[in-house]
């Protein structure tokens, strides 16, 4: 970056460098490049450029200085994208560039401890990182320099855990940077195919540190099973009572339920609705996807089946029908299950008998809620793929059509509705075969 | 003197009917030509190309998917049906994908749906190949998406004899899910489906 009368410039040759083919030729009158077969002509001093024979027009002039071209920085975004032929993000002040669709998003909770055990905060991203780490007393620094994390919808992350209290995003000088804020000196392990960061008190700590109660009472069927996708031979308590999976999201809209309304959004917007409902029940709830985020089917039952919870809640709105349908998993044709491996596909076999008791009770409560209510099996990933009770929950328009699905008044009405029937589900699926 | 011949009336009755005969031939000629000339375009057939199936009808079951109740209904029907047992399977899917793209279906597909290929692959398995068409022009909704997929496997597996599993294509290649729910990835077991089919059959 030069600044040139107060104005940051950055040079065009460094920037496409490391994407194409690039070469300069510079004459009397027109500096041009080639980036692979399109041609741009600039002209030093002037704001105009000719990209392939059409004009585009920069927000200050170009300069060229000792034969290096430089374009002004706030038009470097729109500049790309014409380059590139794509969609093309450029945050000045972070000096970042997204170029396509490669947004990482990531989710980070506090699983809470058994007696005797430290907390652990898990992070989850939609891709890989590969951040480097560094520890400063009780803070615990991720730098992700090619990673294109994006923001959570807040930059602060604040968890109601003592050991581990927050997390903070920054960007700057083209890197992103989240720092774990603990009450002791942390460490962090990578797994799931670096997709998932997990972080703990360093060791010696986590041995001295006091026991902290469980988060919540302990649940129905719960069980201590390890985690493998999150620390080997570590094992996690379970800390959900449910995990909520707001069901499609970023390139994948769902449903259109009007010209302007995308199930995609619904889903979010009610899934935080329902997560409020539940918790305030007292129902620990993790929500998968908190934001216009895309995750894969496979990620969603990994991430799922990695939190251990009671119950997993699937969510998709309807453009037609009433009430709610309720769905247990079609297991597809097939499936071996030999030793301690189990078949990705018919995962939910095991499980399966208890979704259809919590289906059943989840059905009765609603009904004499006087919602009307219908429940069937369905061949709706990921639910097979789940390893706990697992249902997904199709809610149908009001009376005034599918753009009342959207409506804070439809959405609060059915979203306590199927909180007060989980309390239900949870005082009674104890004693259910 | 010379007196003049009289034409006999019967002569005079006959050449006038036959020339109000040919009057009348030439008018309906023209009229049938005109016509004909009109609708020359109207009269291309924009459906798919298949050979019609000739022969004795058979009674078959087809279940047949209603939106507006949320249920699956089994119709009989009586359809020609060829004697080998794939063209018999496309011939039966053909008929219930002619229900739903009619304009008063019950459970309407996009314009262009059809199913493409059926490889019926011993021991049991059943291939249905629909074309883009279908899939990208179908409504998204789980239920909606589940009566077409329990629709089309009820129907092959109770009129084609030995089908256990059945898979489904788009356009020759696997796809994750028909319209964003049901999904495509995985094989139908048909015993599954029967159950999925007999609530489906249950109104709500």
């Amino acid at each position: 970056m030069v600044d040139v009368g107060g104005q940051e410039y950055s040079g065009l040759l460094e920037v496409l460098e490391p994407l194409g083919r690039v070469s300069v030729k510079t004459d009397n009158k027109y500096w041009k490049l080639r980036y692979n077969d399109l041609e741009l002509e600039f002209t030093p001093n002037e704001t105009r450029v000719r990209i392939k024979g059409s004009n585009f027009d920069l927000s200050s002039p170009f300069l060229l200085q000792n034969g290096r071209g430089l374009v002004p920085v706030s038009s470097l975004g729109p500049l790309l994208s014409r380059v590139l032929r794509g969609p093309v993000t450029f945050n000045p002040a972070s000096r970042r560039i997204f170029i396509d669709n490669v947004a990482v998003h990531f989710t980070a909770q506090i699983l809470s401890s058994q007696v005797g055990t430290a907390p652990t905060l898990v992070m989850n991203f939609s891709a890989p990182v590969n951040p480097t780490i560094a520890t400063d007393a009780s803070k615990l620094h991720m730098s992700f320099v090619h990673d294109p994390i994006v923001s959570p919808s807040t930059q602060t992350l604040t968890f109601n855990n003592q050991a581990i209290s927050s997390a903070i995003y920054e960007e700057g000088n083209g890197a992103a940077e989240i720092t774990i804020v603990g009450a002791s000196p942390l460490f962090a392990k990578f797994s799931n195919d670096r997709k998932t960061i997990t972080i703990a008190a360093a060791p010696a700590v986590a041995a001295q540190a006091p026991a902290q109660p469980p988060a919540s009472a302990p649940m129905p069927g719960a069980t201590t099973a390890p985690a493998p996708a999150v620390a080997q031979g570590n094992p996690l308590p379970l800390a959900y009572f449910a995990v909520i999976d707001a069901s499609h999201g970023g390139d994948d809209r769902g449903a259109a339920l009007t010209s302007q309304l995308d199930e995609k959004d619904v889903t979010l917007s009610f899934g935080r609705r329902l997560r409020q409902e539940l918790e305030s029940h007292g129902l620990t709830t993790l929500l998968l996807r908190d934001g216009d985020t895309s995750l894969s089917l496979d990620q969603r039952a990994g991430m799922t089946n990695a939190a251990h919870p009671v119950i997993y809640l699937c969510l998709h709105m309807a453009s037609q029908g009433n009430g709610i349908h309720l769905y247990t998993a079609l297991l597809p044709s097939g499936g071996a299950t030999s030793h301690s491996f189990l078949d990705w596909d018919t995962a939910q076999a095991s499980s399966l008998a208890r979704s259809q008791s919590a289906l059943a009770l989840l059905a009765k409560a609603l009904d004499d809620s006087k919602i009307p209510v219908r429940t069937m099996s369905a061949p709706l990933r990921p639910l097979n793929n789940i390893t706990t009770a697992a249902i997904a929950i199709e809610i149908s328009p009001p009376s005034n059509g599918p753009a009342g699905l959207s409506s804070t008044e439809y959405q609060q009405s059915m979203a306590s509705s199927i909180a007060n029937a989980m309390s239900f589900v949870r005082r009674n699926l104890g004693s259910a075969p | 003197m010379i007196s003049g011949t009289r034409i006999p009336r019967n002569l005079l009755f006959g050449v006038a009917a036959m020339v109000a005969i040919a009057a009348s031939m030439t008018i309906y000629v023209w009229k049938t030509r005109a016509r004909a000339a009109g609708t020359g375009e109207s009269m291309t057939f924009q459906g798919p190309v298949a050979p019609p199936v000739s022969g004795p009808t058979e009674p078959v079951t087809l279940y047949v998917a209603d939106d507006d109740a949320g249920i699956l209904r089994a119709q009989p029907f009586k359809i020609p049906l060829p004697s080998g047992r794939q063209q018999r399977a496309e011939e039966l899917l053909r008929n219930l994908i002619e229900l739903y793209i009619a304009k008063s279906s019950s459970h309407s597909l996009g314009p262009g749906s059809e199913v493409r290929d059926i490889y019926l692959v011993d021991p049991g398995l059943a291939v249905i190949d629909i074309n883009s068409a279908f899939a990208d022009g179908h409504r998204s909704g789980v239920l909606v998406e589940e009566l077409t997929v329990t629709s089309m496997v009820e129907t092959l597996s109770a009129n084609i004899p030995g089908v256990t599993r059945v898979k489904f294509l788009v356009d020759g290649k696997p796809r994750e899910t028909l319209a964003g729910h049901a999904d495509l990835t995985s094989f139908y077991d048909v015993g599954t489906v029967h159950q999925l089919a007999t609530e489906l059959q249950n109104r709500p």
